[in-house]
């Protein structure tokens, strides 16, 4: 991704480094009996064993009560006359829907914060490169490196002190110190391959930084965006600890602390509503990501690859 | 160099220009406006949190009180604490094992799904699944797979005569940190599979068609080829993932939240318990600054110790 563009290249904008080749290399050489025991049989395993926690997630949220308990009479692979009832409760009961609400909105502002900062220092890093420009990239990966779980103390008395203290705000301004590394260096990736030439044009006929980066960086990066974005959104929705430290309201937690903090009553009943709240907690983020599985394995890859 | 253009000082008629233009020409000034958001936002939230719980971890703040110097008293303390000690016992089983599985089955994944193989798009957006999933949602589907009563594994075991009674997989100390490792590994295994399959897609076919001709066997063709050429990318991955591993939170705090008797507790939970449950911040901080040095072995472990020659990425040998 890094090496150099030459002037001839034609301008495309980067695609999504795709897994999507249908190369048979050598395969043909393996007869169909050896590659069964070789190759399907063994991913057929490794496939069953990633997929059965969902499987099992979906069926204790539609099965009723009495088959959840009673192992013997009914097998537990399976279910009888299956019922809604756990989404129902989960709904109208409890205040999950302001909890993905709130999952939602803190996760698309804090993705939509980095994004603006991450454009901004990837553009300058790569192509205004002012002095010291190459340590400062150095610096972001750096920061890349620096785990939430040694920040979440200091980071509580200074939210506390602050006065962001139980708002959803504190995540909002936390969650890009997480964010803004990570998508910093994928669009710096990005934005070397597009060509100078381009710049130089637009700065001869007089176009300002901002002007060019508006007009001719992003819809070419706009790839790259996607992918920044994609993965910031999941990582703000799977974020925890941060999200577990600065709220303590009901009405302001995010649904994974919720699920883990509020089904959690000793009932021996909770099962069925604790696998429908994790259920419809991961659904909206295989729905994005089903849709976007190239930008996202893209973004996976690239940060990575750098 | 196709970019002199924007890399040469500027000319003679800038100078001439007033203040005002020159400054606005000046690669420093702008890039001073653009550098603004990211280095406010990692200046506040980031560095200066880093800078501050080191120095809680010589106070002893509590919450809702600010706390005074006392030297390396919470590093004193730890040191004569024996479930810190179990703790860091706890992390470093905890990033080691599930560091080795997780690279072994990553690697096989990755060569499976390198093969021709039927739905090859289709499966590998399947195997990416876990890792999309919040952790704690899955976590916390295990914790109902790995549950005393109603565990599905017991319920299985039982009915193929294997066990009598049902299996207590999170109550027994060393079954619940195997559970925890269990837990980890399936949810890290994607990540791995799917960065190492982009680093064997870049593997040129035809160089194993050549080994193949020359009579290499399948051992001989992944130890000299695949796994030479897939170095660096295993270095960046693995150090990755053995960041994320030791620092683990979520995914113990959802499961065992340390128990039984502190038998999975990790650095990272052990702090979250002190430093915010109990309200000992200082201490709770004490132990998170203990991680750096732990960290930064494992890291140089991992980055220095996979990191071959850089010839492999590009460069040249020095």
């Amino acid at each position: 991704m890094s090496a150099p563009v030459s002037p001839v290249a034609p301008i495309v904008a980067p695609r999504p480094a795709g897994l999507t080749d249908d190369t048979e290399g050598m395969a043909y050489l393996d007869k169909l009996p050896r590659r069964l025991v070789t190759t399907y049989l063994p991913l057929l395993v490794i496939l069953v064993v990633l997929l059965f926690p969902f499987y099992w997630m979906v069926l204790t949220a539609i099965k009723p009560d009495e088959q959840l308990i009673d192992m013997e009479r009914y097998n537990p692979f399976l279910v009888v006359s299956p019922t809604l009832k756990h989404i129902n409760k989960l709904l109208f009961e409890t205040q999950y829907p302001r909890w993905l609400w709130n999952t939602m909105y803190v996760s698309v502002a804090a993705t939509a914060l980095s994004l603006f900062a991450s454009v901004l220092a990837a553009y300058a890093c790569v192509r205004i490169r002012y002095r010291g420009a190459s340590w400062v990239g150095a610096a972001i990966f750096l920061a890349y490196l620096v785990p939430p779980s040694i920040l979440f103390i200091p980071l509580a008395t200074i939210v506390q002190a602050y006065g962001l203290f139980d708002s959803p705000l504190a995540l909002i301004l936390v969650y890009p110190t997480v964010l803004i590394p990570f998508s910093t260096w994928l669009l710096m990736g990005y934005f070397k391959t597009i060509p100078y030439e381009l710049e130089e044009c637009a700065l001869m006929d007089g176009a300002s930084r901002w002007q060019i980066l508006v007009k001719i960086i992003l819809p070419l990066a706009l790839p790259g965006l996607i992918s920044a974005g994609i993965f910031s959104l999941t990582l703000c929705w799977n974020e925890f600890i941060y999200a577990l430290t600065f709220l303590s309201s009901t009405q302001n937690k995010t649904v994974p602390i919720a699920v883990v903090s509020e089904f959690v009553d000793g009932d021996i009943y909770r099962w069925g509503s604790l696998m429908a709240g994790a259920l419809l907690g991961s659904l909206p983020l295989v729905i994005l990501y089903s849709f976007f599985v190239e930008y996202y394995v893209s973004a996976l890859t690239g940060a990575v690859k750098e | 160099m196709a970019d002199t253009a924007l890399t040469q000082p500027a000319p003679a008629a800038f100078a001439s220009r007033s203040a005002w233009a020159r400054l606005r020409a000046s690669r420093g000034w702008s890039g001073f406006w653009f550098m603004l958001p990211t280095s406010l936002i990692l200046g506040l939230f980031l560095a200066y949190p880093l800078l501050k719980g080191i120095w809680l971890s010589f106070t002893n703040a509590r919450i809702g009180r600010d706390g005074q110097f006392i030297g390396l008293e919470n590093y004193a303390w730890l040191w004569d604490d024996d479930v810190f000690w179990l703790a860091v016992f706890n992390t470093c089983l905890y990033t080691l094992v599930a560091s080795v599985v997780k690279f072994a089955v990553g690697l096989y994944v990755a060569l499976l799904l390198n093969k021709h193989i039927p739905f090859k798009s289709l499966v590998r957006s399947v195997v990416l699944i876990p890792f999309v999933v919040p952790t704690v949602l899955s976590a916390i589907a295990f914790w109902w797979i790995f549950d005393s009563q109603f565990s599905i594994i017991s319920w299985s075991l039982r009915h193929l005569g294997v066990i009598d009674g049902n299996i207590d997989f999170l109550g027994d100390p060393n079954l619940a940190r195997a559970c925890v490792i269990f837990a980890n590994i399936w949810r890290g295994v994607p990540f791995i599979a799917i960065t190492l399959l982009a680093g064997l897609q870049t593997v040129s076919p035809s160089l194993y068609e050549a080994a193949t001709i020359d009579g290499a066997s399948n051992w001989q063709i992944f130890s000299r080829i695949t796994l030479p050429l897939l170095t660096p990318i295993i270095a960046v991955v693995m150090t990755f993932s053995v960041l994320f591993t030791f620092t683990d939170f979520q995914l113990i705090w959802a499961m065992t939240r340390g128990g039984p008797v502190n038998a999975t507790h990790l650095m990272a939970t052990l702090s979250y318990q002190r430093g915010i449950l109990s309200g000992t911040l200082g201490e709770g901080a004490a132990i998170a600054t203990a991680m750096v040095p732990f960290l930064l072995v494992a890291i140089g472990i991992s980055w220095f110790g996979l990191q071959r020659r850089a010839w492999q990425s590009g460069g040249t040998d020095r």
